[in-house]
């Protein structure tokens, strides 16, 4: 996205506007770039998918009711009233999309990246999957089936990937480093 | 000045299914706002519902869906957002099209420059909330329980709706039952809360798309308005 664009001139003549009339102040807008890079992020659904694979009685909680197992974490960011946790299996692939516009679970996960919100991935991901999934190098066997999670209302939807072998013996802290963004909305296996 | 448009369900937003968009590119070490702007219009996006012009998510999800289609489609997430802010702030009388066009042409804006905008001369009248979030108690039965088949309403009517397109006249089954939540066709015109119950309903990619993935299945969360018993 380029510098100066028709929109940051937009925003910017518009953000100039509310200062004047007294409703934001420039400090506002530093305080969401602080909370969305430090604090509101994939950080904090790692943390939860760390818990699940080392402690089994979580994980079993976690799945039977995501909103209460993650309330444990008092994670700051709103944006999720409702959360199901997804699990993946040998045996069924899990996906997260918002066709209509780009529900996402904020406090897990932070802001959703662009390709989320793009037309190219809201519209094609309900239909062909499969292929959407190659173009992020996953390769789902026919198999396996492919579970589509359309968020349409207010509840939001977090994958539970597959712990890899490699990472059997690590402690939580270890296994949150290793837990991505794309792992936990469901384009990418580790 | 462009007629007003009005505002029908069959907008750009509801993309699902929609053909003849590419390949999905990922952008590596996407920072979480490209430009200071981008904050810019997620912080606004605050002021202005701390201000008044909005009252409620689905207010502010159906502004973004009644902007320009073409800004939909090439002003990015945030160029989105800030559409359904503008809008939203003209409509509430915060700001009015006229300073803001003034204040970006002196800003370096031309008159060419496409504005996503759509503020309505007769804006939706604001309800009164007095609770937050959409999770409401709800003391009517639900109709529909885990396994039961539905199939989903077919009528077009103009107006915010969570049901997409591709899932209208569809045979599906319910997954989950999620108890009473904020009915979104309803507030986001204004018309109150009008809580009704939610579910997930799984619906077969045969039953969607015809034939193709036989082990392809979507789940939506759909309100109990949009179902019948099938």
């Amino acid at each position: 996205m380029s510098k100066v664009s028709e929109q940051s001139i937009r925003a910017e003549a518009l953000e100039s506007l509310l200062i004047e009339k007294g409703l934001l102040t420039p400090e506002h807008v530093d305080e969401v770039i602080v909370r969305y890079n430090e604090r509101v992020g994939p950080m904090n659904g790692a943390r939860v998918v760390a818990k699940a694979w080392t402690d089994p009685e979580y994980r079993t909680r976690l799945l039977a009711d995501g909103t209460a197992a993650v309330a444990e974490f008092e994670f700051e960011g709103g944006q999720v009233e409702k959360l199901v946790v997804v699990e993946n299996t040998d045996e069924i692939h899990n996906v997260v999309v918002c066709t209509l516009c780009s529900c996402y679970p904020w406090a897990m996960l932070g802001l959703p990246p662009a390709w989320y919100k793009d037309p190219e991935y809201r519209s094609r991901i309900v239909r062909e999957p499969r292929e959407v999934l190659k173009e992020f190098d996953v390769t789902v066997g026919e198999d396996v089936a492919v579970r589509v999670w359309d968020s349409s209302a207010e509840v939001r939807y977090l994958v539970l990937p597959q712990q890899p072998e490699a990472l059997c013996g690590f402690d939580e802290t270890e296994l949150a480093a290793h837990v991505t963004r794309e792992s936990m909305i469901g384009v990418a296996v580790l | 000045m462009r007629p007003e448009v009005f505002c029908l369900m069959d907008g750009i937003h509801d993309l699902g299914g929609k053909h003849g968009y590419g390949q999905v590119i990922a952008e590596p070490d996407e920072p979480v706002f490209h430009d200071r702007w981008e904050a810019s219009v997620f912080t606004m996006v605050n002021a202005a519902a701390a201000a008044g012009a909005f009252n409620n998510t689905d207010r502010f999800r159906h502004a973004i869906e009644r902007i320009d289609p073409v800004a939909y489609l090439t002003h990015g997430y945030y160029g989105r957002w800030l559409g359904g802010l503008e809008t939203l702030l003209v409509e509430a009388g915060i700001i009015t099209r006229t300073e803001l066009n003034e204040r970006a042409l002196s800003q370096g804006a031309t008159v060419n420059d496409r504005i996503a905008a759509r503020p309505k001369s007769a804006p939706d009248p604001m309800d009164t909330r007095t609770e937050v979030g959409s999770d409401r108690v709800l003391q009517t039965t639900a109709r529909f329980k885990p396994g039961d088949q539905v199939l989903t309403a077919t009528e077009v009517k103009s107006g915010h709706t969570r049901l997409p397109a591709y899932a209208r006249g569809k045979q599906g089954v319910i997954h989950q039952a999620h108890g009473g939540w904020v009915y979104p066709d309803d507030s986001a015109h204004g018309r109150g809360e009008s809580p009704q119950h939610l579910y997930t309903v799984g619906f077969t990619g045969d039953e969607l798309w015809g034939g193709g993935d036989p082990n392809l299945m979507v789940y939506l969360d759909l309100f109990e308005p949009y179902l019948e018993q099938q």
